[in-house]
């Protein structure tokens, strides 16, 4: 069993505070993601964890053992680095051999695992190379062979894709996931990319100004942010300000418009409702949650249409739709004039501020629905 | 570089070449001298040649200050040089890598013998060895020991600087990884932070080496009779003769520099570590 405990660490760099009493427990086999923006405090936690720095306060335990004092070497874990980080004096055999070496590892047996740590990232034959001669994509797979091959009790992965341009991304996280799942090794990865959190985590932990914002399945994260920092961070949304009704059936907008929308409750402040919980239908189209709107903006992207959309109290709202069969056209164009119907089920309840913060609903403007993309 | 064809940039072209060389000129011009000068016939230091041989390296061979000179100069100079690595390295790693109260003045104080003009190096070392000899008995003035101690001061800021810069240039995420993979902190200086900034340390020693074979001031005060170093013996020489045994000798120097600097380029790559 090698789980990870983290027990309300806490790190503080003279009087900035990057972590703050931050506890979470990650399962033995369990890919977890920490997700937030720059300066969330996601990479303090994860170095706190291999060892490169100290914990303020605290306690961190891998499997039975408290490691919250013991040196990054005798930690045994497997740290994969943002700019990979291979010696670059030593070939690719031996970047991998290196944690075998200073196990004492017999040479037979070093050899041999070394070949099949390089197989695993399908990089056999590349040993003699140094990794100067490798392709970023090619040196982020000798890392990761690097950090398994000492069969680590858990796998630490900094940003482990951001070096890489895009399609590679695509295919590394693939292999990451693969890799992740053939070995069953816990592992902790901190992205600042949604997608890819959500592409390969189990569970993600979304962080803001040293704390765990919530903590979920990216299902669950999704459907059901606890918060708007969660919602703006995974995914795209609609953010009205307002209040249930008294029976919790509908929402009603500061801008008001009353919305019927399940999964209420009383504390909640904001509706969410994403872009493509939003059905686009032709104009005159009337029932429940439908909207007169007008199309202000169209980008076509291919396989669906993103859209702005004004409706008659000048809310705006953002909405993808496919093809514009609804109106008996191809495609949707600037001012067409279009129904806008809301799926209630889609519509949920949550509260903008954080979980335990004060009075929420500070700094959304009167208008609400503005659409809020998460910052890239 | 100005690129085109317009006047103007020709014109500007033109002044970045005849600066380029006129530097070169300036940098070669003494060497080129030396040289020349250690081929004429004449008796004495001076142009025109009244013609070539090869006499003033025979008489070289003579002198046997300069032979002796030569050899001490080179002792110090190694021994200068493997103490000074040894004082520079961890003390470079220490300025790089820890974070520590007083980590100003520790940089200073090893950098200050820039400050200090030589010759006052130079006395005050001297006033302290005889004041440590008389109390303590050990010989320390005119000794190679002694000799070494002082020119390592001298070189301690050149492996310092240099052995600093490229500590500041290697990867830290190198280093961690190293102790993730069950490296302790020293096994990863040994095996990877003194690898790579293996050409630093070479670069380094060059310098030092350089610098303290080249001393005049500092060694005026350490020599003892009998125990001289080559640019002493020069300076001697000169102090009564004005042959080109001299500038023989200093091509000699030359060849020797160059040579050592050849042959480290071709194993370490220096302008990748300066």
């Amino acid at each position: 069993m090698t789980a990870i405990q983290i027990e309300r660490a806490s790190k503080r760099f003279g009087t900035v505070t990057a972590v703050d009493d931050f506890s979470l427990s990650v399962e033995d086999g369990e890919f977890l993601v920490l997700l937030g923006p720059s300066g969330c405090g996601k990479t303090t936690t994860l170095r706190m964890v291999a060892g490169f720095l100290d914990v303020t306060s605290g306690t961190i335990r891998i499997g039975e053992r408290d490691v919250t004092r013991l040196p990054p070497h005798r930690r045994n874990i497997g740290f994969v680095f943002q700019n990979y980080a291979l010696f670059p004096h030593l070939s690719v055999h031996e970047n991998v051999a290196f944690g075998l070496r200073r196990r004492k590892v017999a040479d037979a047996e070093r050899s041999r695992r070394v070949n099949e740590a390089l197989a695993l990232v399908k990089l056999d034959g590349y040993g003699a190379r140094l990794p100067r001669e490798l392709s970023g994509g090619q040196q982020q797979r000798v890392a990761i062979a690097r950090a398994l091959a000492i069969q680590p009790d858990v796998l630490l992965l900094d940003e482990p894709l951001s070096n890489l341009d895009a399609r590679l991304r695509h295919d590394v996280r693939q292999e990451l996931r693969r890799l992740q799942k053939l070995s069953g090794i816990t592992t902790v990865m901190v992205t600042h990319d949604q997608d890819e959190a959500m592409s390969v985590g189990d569970r993600l932990v979304v962080m803001n100004n040293g704390r765990i914002e919530q903590v979920g399945t990216p299902q669950a994260l999704y459907r059901e942010p606890a918060t708007r920092f969660v919602a703006s961070f995974v995914g795209r949304g609609n953010f009205l300000p307002g209040k249930p009704t008294d029976d919790l059936g509908s929402f009603i907008t500061a801008s008001g418009l009353t919305i019927a929308a399940a999964h209420l409750r009383r504390d909640h402040d904001t509706l969410l409702v994403r872009p493509e919980n939003i059905s686009m239908e032709r104009a005159g189209v009337t029932g429940a949650n439908c909207f007169p709107a007008t199309v202000e903006v169209a980008t076509f992207l291919g396989s669906s249409f993103e859209t702005t959309l004004r409706l008659a109290n000048g809310d705006l709202l953002a909405a993808v739709a496919p093809g514009a069969r609804a109106t008996g056209a191809t495609d949707w164009c600037a001012g067409d004039n279009v129904t806008a119907r809301i799926d209630p089920e889609a519509a949920s309840g949550l509260r903008a501020g954080a979980v335990d913060a004060g009075p929420a609903g500070n700094g959304i403007g009167r208008h609400g629905g503005r659409n809020s993309v998460p910052a890239a | 570089m100005v690129r085109g064809t317009t006047l103007t940039e020709k014109l500007q072209r033109s002044g970045f070449h005849i600066s380029v060389a006129a530097a070169f000129a300036l940098v070669l011009a003494p060497l080129f001298l030396v040289v020349w000068l250690s081929f004429f016939d004449n008796e004495i230091l001076a142009l025109p040649p009244q013609g070539y041989s090869l006499r003033w390296y025979r008489a070289i061979a003579n002198q046997p200050q300069f032979i002796s000179g030569l050899t001490l100069s080179i002792v110090v100079a190694l021994w200068a040089t493997v103490m000074a690595l040894a004082v520079s390295i961890p003390a470079a790693l220490a300025l790089t890598r820890a974070k520590f109260r007083g980590r100003e003045v520790f940089l200073q104080l090893l950098m200050s013998p820039l400050v200090v003009p030589a010759i006052v190096v130079g006395s005050a070392l001297y006033m302290g060895f005889v004041e440590a000899e008389v109390q303590t008995g050990v010989p320390l003035t005119g000794s190679t020991l002694g000799f070494a101690m002082g020119h390592m001061l001298l070189v301690i800021p050149w492996c310092l600087r240099l052995i600093a810069a490229n500590l500041v240039g290697v990867n830290q995420a190198v280093e961690e990884a190293a102790q993730s993979l069950g490296a302790t902190p020293f096994e990863t200086i040994r095996i990877v932070t003194l690898p790579l900034i293996w050409p630093g340390i070479v670069a380094a020693a060059l310098f030092s080496f350089v610098v303290s074979f080249g001393n005049v001031e500092l060694s005026l005060f350490l020599v003892a009779p009998g125990q001289t170093t080559l640019p002493i013996a020069i300076l001697q020489y000169l102090q009564w003769k004005i042959d080109p045994t001299v500038a023989a000798m200093s091509t000699l120097q030359i060849v020797v520099v160059t040579a050592a600097l050849l042959i480290t380029d071709r194993f370490v790559s220096l302008s990748k570590a300066i």
